[in-house]
């Protein structure tokens, strides 16, 4: 299969909007959930640790602390489950991947600086 | 019974109806030229001839130069003959992917890719020994072929090293994801026998044949518009109250 008829087929599963944020970020993710035959949106908030991937394989992982553990999440950025994705605050960070946050404890865990000029754009 | 030769392109990712990721793989599933129609009265059973690929005339033998040229002309490298096809067509016709909607469910025939002399191990999927804990030598052997002095001879059939690959397997149940007729392709959920650029059969299931298939998604569409109305009746009781949560 060349290139570009893989990426005509993909285009379709690609998202029409693309969601607008950074490695750093604190979101808040708006799955939704399908429980019997009931759907509603479930929210799953925390930094964003790294994004992976392209076109439909294309990932990011949202890591936060919940009841003193710490979980990550890994989403599929074209999923049809993801509502939409709030950025609460932009971090500003020097890596792709923030996996120095793993190993961190208590107040820090989570502690990204936040970015300086969009934070006053914004 | 629906069939079409094809080309397996390679495999990518699409959604589901209910927004799950499926991987697929996609086949290139036309043009399919009918180059005979087999009747009872004639031939003795009901079958279609179809041809797929184009090739160079030069190519071609004389004896299939001719069948060829009397049944429309196509010029093609395949061929494949199905039974019963459920679908009415005569020489010249051509057919495609739009032979199967989203939703059927398709048998995919293919050779499996060539993996040469392998061992047991890969080729049976044997234990093999223990890597360490003072293996010495016998880590990916197959062991006791045979019993004793009785019965004093190898069990025929018995799995033993060999050539692996490279046979015509059949992948029975697999889903129709998509249908794209403008670039005569199927998206087929799952894997098929054979590496990218290999021929293909594709068959309407012999365990899901499209009636029932059909079937099936009407019953499951109907479950899911009782379900929605039931859920907006729910709504529309609840609407007076105050809808607190837990």
């Amino acid at each position: 299969m060349n290139q570009a008829l893989q990426d005509r087929i993909e285009a379709a599963e690609l998202r029409a909007e693309p969601l607008v944020f950074g490695v750093g970020d604190s979101v808040r993710v708006h799955t939704r959930v399908v429980e019997g035959d009931k759907e509603r949106i479930q929210v799953f908030a925390g930094v964003v640790i790294g994004r992976r991937g392209r076109g439909v394989n294309e990932t990011f992982t949202v890591r936060r602390i919940s009841y003193g553990e710490g979980v990550e999440r890994v989403f599929p950025v074209n999923s049809k489950r993801i509502d939409k994705v709030e950025v609460e605050r932009q971090g500003r960070v020097r890596r792709a991947k923030l996996t120095y946050l793993r190993k961190r404890i208590g107040k820090s865990a989570l502690a990204v600086k936040e970015k300086r000029r969009s934070a006053a754009s914004s | 019974m629906l069939g079409l030769i094809g080309k397996k392109l390679g495999q990518t990712r699409v959604h589901d109806a209910d927004g799950n990721v499926v991987s697929v793989t996609v086949v290139q599933a036309g043009p399919n030229h009918v180059l005979q129609v087999k009747t009872p009265a004639r031939d003795g059973y009901s079958a279609v001839q179809l041809g797929f690929d184009a090739q160079k005339e030069q190519r071609l033998s004389k004896p299939l130069a001719g069948h060829l040229k009397k049944n429309g002309g196509a010029i093609v490298k395949r061929l494949r003959e199905f039974r019963d096809f459920a679908v009415d067509v005569k020489p010249g016709d051509v057919v495609g992917p739009a032979l199967f909607e989203i939703g059927d469910f398709v048998d995919a025939i293919g050779i499996t890719k060539g993996r040469g002399f392998q061992g047991v191990v890969k080729r049976h999927g044997f234990g093999g020994g223990p890597s360490s804990h003072g293996s010495k030598g016998w880590h990916r052997r197959p062991g006791a072929i045979g019993c004793r002095t009785w019965p004093g001879w190898i069990r025929p059939g018995m799995t033993m090293p060999g050539h692996m690959g490279q046979v015509r397997r059949t992948v029975q149940n697999l889903e129709i994801m998509r249908v794209d007729e403008t670039d005569q392709l199927l998206l087929i959920k799952g894997a098929i026998p054979g590496a990218p650029g290999d021929y293909v059969i594709i068959r309407e299931s012999k365990k899901v044949p499209k009636p029932l298939a059909q079937k099936r998604r009407a019953e499951r569409e109907a479950e899911r518009q009782a379900a929605l109305e039931a859920q907006a009746k729910a709504k529309e009781k609840g609407k007076g109250k105050a809808r607190g949560r837990k």
